[in-house]
């Protein structure tokens, strides 16, 4: 309990939403909800099926523009911009269902995660001696120690494709991880994996956080992992926070039980 | 007796100890590679010259660290450079390094750490150094813990046990050599040939670990005879994959590297080996039987799976392989068209499979610890891979004999190594004398004299004699030869071995002592029996499953029956034919306590275990319901419970068979 409150203390906001209102026609994904994220935590947002998770988190990383509210990233306000602008400015994701290509191999894959850090021109690229290769030799070394990381050197020349389940998850993470994001959105990272797989993943994420000292804001259903992993938490439900704050604090609130659990209205 | 003459000496004068070695080869192969890793994608290398550095700032950390003459220092690593370097550093100090297997649960850690009286540790990663910490209140003499791999170990709690980066330690031994360069040559110097070198324990079938104590002479001389013998050099290449403290890495990889100069590689990790070994390509290797075994079935699966045309390509040319290829590997006279086929052959065939496997620059390949199947021992070196059988022990350092160049069977191990002096007991156990025969068992008087006599005799407990070419043939474990009520012998791995030389047979296990037939447990392989399901359409959802399909056993009963027919040759052992077989429900695993961690079978055990299956067996059920416990990875306790279908074997009649 004392941990996450002086990490609260030192830490400044990384990211702010306020107000955020979302909609989709008549159907109204999010509304008026404000939250923010602490540099260096592990931010979980949590809440049953529809309450607006997924969509939350691609109002953060650019997907879908909210039609009010006001996004605060790294102390500057964002106005509207593409996914790629926002990857440029250090967020980076990974999806419920998998978005690898399946045709390539982890490590290539991998790869492409270190776009925003590859600046040669596609004239360059053609030439390839000199400052393209430099530049490929450096991203690649990274590459290389997220694949040491995450423990895939066995499968660094697999394709994705062949690959089970678990280890195409771990791989969207490394992925992710290549960007060298300040800030890693994770939408189910855990879901359809076993035990071992989960237990496995929760390691990869906290190491992420404890050694790259990446901020971690992820969506998860298995309130096991979440709980133990989370610094905060917050609670949606009909595209409302009905709560917010450390897992001890969100586990004792009546309104999350009623809304997990169900009560007559 | 048998006996080889050659009296051992150094490889060179006033070479006694490793870290002499060292210093020596840092000035012979300055700029030589002596270890590679495979890191981030990469081999990396260090020259002997620069070894040589990082072990005396390593050895002179670990003295500003209050580490002095015999003390224990455990170690607790992979096969990685810094292991390596450690045990040498520990060495340089006139300490004694205690390698443990880094597979090793909690528990058995906490024996070895307790009796072993280590203040220090050095741990590979945060997984061993969490192992320490939760022993940590059972063993109160650790004061420091070293890591190797940083990863995840900020925030570790300091109060209860110093835990220090492997770097830092290095960084307060440059800080001691800036003030004193000469200190760590003076240290070395008071090293003797007859000073402890290492303790290794080994896994024991029975009982607690015994830790062997080893010095100097035991283990440099033999490494360095071994090499002579074989004539190795400064340019092998060698893969460093098994257990480090495991006699057998510490002979090869360690010793041997160190007496000839020669390179030794780490792979980049556990599941990385195959492809690693692929891209080295090793000229010296070593694998236990179950390694070839294995590449072998995955060869023959992957063949099975071929196009028609390679297919029938793969079993000319191996046929081919067979008549001719040993030959020519033993140098004997061969046809010009022989000859020319096998070329062809070596084409198309050996060439693209040997580099597959990654043998393709071996000039030398032993293996040992369990016989090996005839078919699989020949099959390797009708391929031109010089396999040859060796045995050893941990308490011999490895070498009691060896097959040498051009005797090669597959039924014997060979004969006595350089100043081995070889005789078989009275009651048909085999026993030795030689400069590897090691010191005593560590603050254990009783087994010490019990194992090695005042004459420096060492009882091996392998019950074995000798042929008449001069070789040594070993039949069984002398402690697991039993009789039949008739009286005869019952060698229970003898029989074991044949039934494992199928490829769809992973474990055997046969009964006999006492009785009056012989009858057997059976593992199916996995791997083998799942590929060839697949083939045949046959669904299965787990080993259990599989285990249990009727045409499975029906296959496992034409081989012990063809085991059977084999055994008819042999005068000794056509009585102990099996009679009656089962097909057990799980596999048996170290894990469970069944295994030992180098996969030999603890029969005690299992006799209580599975009482209920042998009673069945012997009363003539053909039904059993078993219930057993299992141990999981992530350590919980699960159960798997079943009916097992019990079998009759067809068998041969020797009197019969000889009218």
């Amino acid at each position: 309990m004392s941990e996450p409150l002086q990490k609260m203390e030192a830490a400044s906001k990384l990211l702010e939403l306020k107000h955020i209102d979302l909609s989709f026609g008549g159907v109204k994904a999010i509304s008026n909800i404000s939250f923010d994220v602490l540099e260096g935590e592990v931010r979980a947002i949590i809440g049953p099926n529809g309450a607006g998770k997924s969509s939350l988190l691609n109002v953060i990383n650019g997907f879908y523009h909210p039609q009010q509210g006001e996004i605060w990233f790294d102390g500057k306000q964002r106005h509207s911009m593409k996914p790629y602008q926002i990857a440029y400015q250090g967020i980076s994701r990974t999806f419920q269902n998998i978005a690898l290509f399946k045709g390539m191999s982890v490590l290539d894959n991998i790869m492409t995660g270190r776009f925003t850090h590859m600046h040669k021109n596609m004239l360059w690229q053609a030439l390839w001696k000199g400052p393209a290769e430099q530049e490929e030799i450096e991203n690649r070394e990274f590459v290389e120690h997220i694949i040491d990381f995450l423990e895939i050197q066995a499968i660094r020349k697999t394709p994705v494709g062949r690959l089970p389940y678990g280890l195409q998850k771990r791989v969207e993470l490394g992925r992710a991880l290549a960007a060298q994001p300040k800030m890693l959105l994770l939408d189910e990272p855990m879901a359809g994996m076993n035990v071992e797989e989960k237990e496995d993943m929760c390691r990869f994420i906290l190491d992420v956080n404890d050694t790259f000292g990446t901020t971690i804001v992820l969506i998860e259903h298995d309130m096991g992992v979440v709980m133990d992993i989370a610094d905060r938490v917050v609670v949606l439900d009909y595209g409302r926070k009905i709560g917010d704050g450390t897992p001890d604090v969100v586990r004792n609130d009546q309104t999350v039980i009623d809304a997990y659990l169900g009560v007559s209205h | 007796m048998t006996q080889s003459s050659k009296k051992p000496t150094y490889p060179a004068p006033g070479l006694d100890t490793f870290p002499k070695l060292l210093q020596h080869n840092a000035r012979m192969f300055t700029d030589k590679d002596a270890m590679r890793e495979k890191e981030f994608g990469i081999w990396q290398s260090w020259t002997w010259s620069q070894v040589a550095d990082e072990v005396e700032r390593f050895a002179l950390g670990l003295q500003a660290n209050g580490v002095k003459a015999g003390d224990a220092v455990l170690i607790i690593g992979g096969n990685r450079p810094r292991t390596y370097w450690t045990m040498c550093a520990v060495q340089s100090l006139g300490a004694v390094p205690v390698p443990t297997y880094h597979d090793s649960v909690a528990s058995e850690m906490q024996f070895v750490i307790e009796h072993s009286e280590a203040r220090v540790i050095v741990a590979e990663d945060q997984e061993q150094v969490d192992k320490i910490l939760d022993v940590k209140d059972q063993c109160p003499a650790v004061e420091l813990v070293i890591y190797d791999d940083p990863r995840g170990m900020k925030g570790y709690d300091p109060e209860l046990v110093k835990i220090q980066d492997f770097v830092t330690i290095q960084a307060q031994g440059e800080d001691v050599r800036k003030k004193n360069p000469k200190q760590f040559q003076e240290l070395v110097s008071m090293g003797k040939g007859e000073d402890i070198s290492i303790i290794l324990y080994t896994s024991g079938t029975t009982g607690k670990p015994k830790g062997v104590v080893l010095t100097y002479d035991n283990t440099l001389l033999t490494g360095y005879y071994g090499g002579l013998l074989e004539g190795l050099t400064e340019n092998e290449e060698i893969l460093a994959y098994l257990p480090v403290a495991w006699i057998g890495d510490h002979i090869f990889s360690y010793a041997q590297s160190y007496a000839m100069g020669f390179c030794v590689n780490c792979a980049e990790s556990s599941e990385t080996i195959a492809a690693d070994m692929r891209e080295i390509g090793p000229t010296y290797y070593f694998a236990p039987p179950r390694v070839f075994e294995s590449l072998l079935t995955n060869v023959q699966i992957r063949m099975e799976d071929a196009a028609p045309f390679k297919r029938k390509m793969f079993k000319y040319f191996m046929q081919v392989a067979k008549t001719t290829g040993i030959k020519l590997l033993e140098k004997k006279s061969v046809s010009l068209f022989d000859r020319f086929k096998y070329a062809l052959g070596n084409v198309l065939v050996y060439a693209p499979l040997k580099d597959a496997l990654g043998m393709g620059r071996v000039r030398l390949a032993y293996t040992a610890g369990e016989a090996i199947g005839g078919e699989i021992f020949d099959f390797y070196r009708s391929l031109g891979i010089n396999i040859k059988q060796l045995y050893g022990q941990t308490e011999s350092s490895v070498f009691i004999t060896v097959q040498p160049d051009g005797e090669v069977f597959p039924d014997t191990v060979g004969t006595p190594s350089p100043g081995v002096e070889l005789k078989i007991a009275d009651n048909g156990e085999v026993i030795y004398r030689s400069p590897g025969a090691f010191h005593s068992y560590f603050k254990n008087p009783e087994s010490t004299a019990s194992t090695k006599t005042s004459e420096g005799w060492v009882h091996t407990g392998d019950a074995g004699f000798m042929t008449q070419s001069g070789h040594l043939r070993i039949i069984d474990r002398a402690k697991d030869v039993g009789a039949f009520n008739s009286g005869k012998m019952f060698a229970p791995k003898y029989i074991e071995n044949k039934l494992k030389f199928f490829p769809h047979i992973q474990e055997a296990v046969t009964f006999g002592d006492g009785r009056d037939e012989c009858m057997a447990f059976i593992n199916i392989d996995l791997g083998a029996v799942g590929n060839w399901a697949e083939r045949n359409n046959i669904a299965y959802a787990s080993y259990q499953e599989l285990a249990a399909h009727p045409e499975v056993n029906k296959m496992v009963g034409e081989s012990v029956s063809q085991v059977n027919e084999s055994l008819l040759g042999d005068e000794m052992l056509a009585h102990s034919q099996v009679s009656r077989f089962l097909i057990l429900h799980k596999e048996l695993d170290a894990d469970d306590g069944e295994l030992t961690r180098t996969k030999k079978v603890k029969r005690k055990l299992i006799n209580e275990r599975y009482k209920v299956l042998i009673d069945a067996l012997y009363a003539g059920k053909t039904q059993c319901f078993i219930e057993t416990e299992v141990a999981f990875e992530d350590g919980r306790v699960g159960k798997i419970s079943g009916d097992i279908s019990i079998h009759d074997a067809k068998t041969y009649n020797p009197v019969a068979q000889a009218s």
